[in-house]
């Protein structure tokens, strides 16, 4: 029996320690025969660094939390076969249901195959289905888009348009010179899957990327990466490389005539990059300012030629849809959204990581099922979807289905699937201003309605954070809302203003307390309008408050209740976390 | 810091190479001015004529270009470059707090350099470890779910190594 160790090393893992549990093993494991390598990321985020040991190529333990000083430990146990010393380490039976919940196509081979090797990818089933639509019987350019079509994989970036249109548009525009574009540039914060994906298994990507270069008739195709992603750049273009070759990617691949070149371009950090035109300027060495749509990019897009441009995990399903047929795809989920759908489940969750599912399960079903709730015994109050395009859906809505249309009915959207968990210390004021402030900051200023109307939602907005709103200001507010989403000229505008809509639709009373005459947070996070005050009744005088106030605004004698100057105190909450006895609250 | 004065004059063979490879590619200039910052750590005002000139394009493109990317710098950072996270569940889980304390134990503000060229601070969307929320990288180390003293005792840790040194 031969064990094989396999660490997690995607950045996530990485930042938790994993490449700290990978020296030390190899140190432990110097000179025996048992094999150590690296996989990308098994999306249990929480419990990383994750160790995974083979048995032959069945998983035999999967062991989490681990720390450099287990490797002695775990290397004993690959290198005898006796896994009783390592049994502490084990996930729980609990914590494994996180994956058995899931149904994974995009996801299938991350944190199981060696991201660096395409030997690992093609032992786990990678370019059978470019093979089979190349080689053989092989297929037609329409006869993938027909596969595609049947299937209904519709874009995963946020859209959420049909794969098999824009690929059909694309084909059928007139021209030799095509391009085919990955984007890769997830800019949406909280969303991770599409790194996840690239830094896992790249050669998923290339696959999906080559097929649809066949079906459009592109001779070029270029990743377009978020430049914050270095590990995602590093291994994709080892990936490219390994690939081209053994002959998948450059001239007559496969030994046909088909033939396909990759470039990797970095992006340079702009959010508004994701929306595809601007993303084209960007690609042309531009400023990222997005075009007029029409014409679209499938009759004019890269260098105002055909280009079809779809996002990471929509080209990670292909190879899968190839293979087990549009059928299989489109037999999970429901009427108007087909097959699964990646979530990057975070915030105040317990289980946080990367789940994917098939579409027409709840919101419920995720949050609760599989990532077990609020973490801390705290309340769940809202999940935020679609990250700063999308919205906040409230607790009474838990049992919304996710699909596009159901998702969109809620003033939130499916978007790339960042899934953003709130508990009640979260102020639904400050996270609507929150979002304004990043959309406001990454708007191209370009159209007026995007440039000039974040910017006046955000002084609104900030005015009430402050403890300076008007009742009055909601109405101004929501009416700003309407204009820019009606005006703006790219999806990055229009979508702007979801974030405060829902929160104002769902959580009114919260921007009411807000602007009303007594000036209050209900969840107790915007400092401005906190007040704090000492129990007299509770505080022992032990002047561990009267220490830390920063602006000297707390007297009393030691052993006596302390007292809180109103006028002097600068509400910084030092008091708050110094009171040791639960004396100091907050108003 | 001397020799990054503003009148100083940028070694501009450094990045001839660069050019030799990319000029002649239409649609280059983000790749140009990504190397650029590489060589130089930031992108210095004669770096960006120089690039101008040698693409064939006007200084107030390739500023245009420049200054809508964050990614781009116009002053040079410190050894340790900062980027905090503020992205969605970073925020949610008390990246501000972290922010707080990096900025009053180092005297720094967002953008900003400590004195001794140590250490930049960078605010940034999300870095995409939302799970290790909050997270802050420092050069190319990650670092995640931090408390504000951690934090503090990191950066402490990077000073007390290169006090050493």
């Amino acid at each position: 029996m031969s064990i094989r160790i396999a660490v997690g090393q995607g950045s996530c893992g990485i930042a938790a320690g994993a490449a700290k549990v990978f020296a030390a093993l190899e140190q432990q494991l110097a000179g025996s025969a048992v094999s150590l390598g690296t996989v990308g990321c098994i999306g249990m985020c929480w419990l990383e660094p994750i160790v995974d040991l083979y048995e032959d190529n069945r998983l035999a333990a999967r062991l989490v939390r681990i720390c450099p000083d287990d490797a002695a430990r775990i290397a004993e146990a690959a290198r005898t076969g006796d896994l009783s010393g390592i049994a502490g380490l084990t996930i729980s039976a609990e914590d494994s249901r996180f994956l058995e919940q899931q149904t994974r196509i995009a996801l299938r081979n991350c944190g199981i195959i060696d991201p660096n090797s395409l030997e690992s990818a093609r032992a786990a089933g990678g370019y059978a289905a470019l093979e089979a639509v190349l080689t053989g019987k092989g297929m037609t350019p329409e006869e993938v888009i027909a596969c595609i079509k049947v299937s209904g994989l519709a874009g995963r970036g946020g859209a959420g348009f049909p794969t098999w249109f824009k690929w059909n548009a694309a084909r059928q525009s007139p021209g030799d010179e095509k391009y085919l574009i990955c984007n890769a540039d997830e800019g949406d914060p909280g969303a991770f899957m599409d790194r996840a994906v690239i830094e896992s298994d790249p050669h998923t990507l290339i696959e999906g990327m080559l097929i649809g270069a066949y079906a459009i008739g592109a001779k070029e195709a270029v990743v377009y990466v978020r430049a914050e992603y270095p590990l995602a750049i590093r291994r994709l273009s080892h990936a490219i490389d390994e690939a081209k070759a053994a002959g998948l990617i450059g001239q007559h691949i496969l030994g046909t005539d088909f033939s396909c070149e990759f470039r990797i371009k970095a992006g340079a950090g702009a959010f508004v990059c994701g929306e595809e035109t601007a993303l084209i300027e960007s690609l042309e060495g531009q400023r990222g300012m997005p075009r007029l749509k029409p014409p679209f990019p499938a009759a004019a897009g890269y260098w105002q030629k055909p280009s079809n441009i779809n996002n990471v995990e929509t080209f990670a399903n292909v190879a899968w849809i190839i293979q087990h047929g549009g059928e299989a795809f489109a037999a999970m989920g429901t009427e108007g959204s087909k097959g699964t759908k990646v979530f990057a489940l975070t915030g105040k969750i317990q289980r946080s990581g990367l789940v994917e599912i098939p579409m027409g399960m709840t919101l419920r079903e995720v949050i609760f099922g599989i990532g077990g709730g609020v973490r801390d015994g705290r309340q769940f109050k809202a999940v935020q979807l679609g990250g700063p395009s999308g919205g906040c859906v409230p607790a009474e809505l838990l049992d919304t289905v996710i699909d596009y249309k159901e998702l969109s009915a809620t003033g939130a959207i499916m978007g790339s699937g960042g899934m953003v968990v709130m508990d009640d210390t979260t102020c639904m004021v400050s996270m609507a201003k929150f979002f304004l402030d990043f959309t406001a900051k990454e708007s191209c200023g370009k159209c007026v309605h995007c440039r000039i109307g974040t910017k006046r939602m955000q002084e609104i907005l900030d005015r009430i954070v402050s403890g300076d709103g008007k009742p009055e200001d909601l109405d101004l507010l929501e009416e700003l809302c309407l204009a820019v989403r009606d005006g703006a000229l790219c999806g990055l505008g229009q979508t702007a203003p979801n974030p405060v809509l829902t929160a104002l639709r769902y959580f009114r009373p919260e921007f009411e307390a807000h602007t009303a005459v007594e000036k209050r947070c209900p969840a107790h996070a915007c400092a401005a309008l906190l007040q704090y005050e000492i129990d007299a009744e509770k505080c022992r005088g032990c002047t561990a408050c009267a220490r830390k106030c920063p602006v000297g605004a707390i007297a009393g004698n030691v052993r006596q209740p302390h007292t809180i100057d109103k006028n002097q105190c600068i509400r910084c909450g030092a008091c708050f976390a110094a009171c040791r006895f639960d004396a100091v609250s907050r108003l | 810091m001397e020799n990054q004065s503003a009148r100083a004059k940028s070694d501009l063979s450094l990045l001839a190479p660069v050019l030799a490879e990319y000029a002649p590619q239409k649609g280059s200039l983000i790749t140009i001015l990504q190397h650029a910052q590489d060589i130089y750590g930031y992108l210095p005002a004669d770096v960006l004529f120089h690039i101008a000139e040698q693409t064939g394009t006007t200084p107030a493109k390739v500023m245009g270009v420049a200054t809508f990317y964050t990614q781009f710098r116009f002053q040079p950072v410190g050894k340790y470059l900062i980027q905090l996270c503020d992205g969605t569940a970073c925020h949610v889980n008390g990246s501000a707090q972290i922010a707080e304390a990096i900025r009053q134990h180092l005297h720094i503000e967002n953008g900003g350099t400590t004195a001794d060229g140590l250490f930049s601070l960078n605010i940034v969307a999300c870095l995409g470890c939302c799970s290790l929320s909050p997270v802050m990288t420092v050069n190319d180390d990650s670092y995640g779910a931090l408390t504000p003293e951690k934090a503090v005792a990191i950066l402490d840790g990077l000073r007390a190594k290169e006090a050493a040194v």
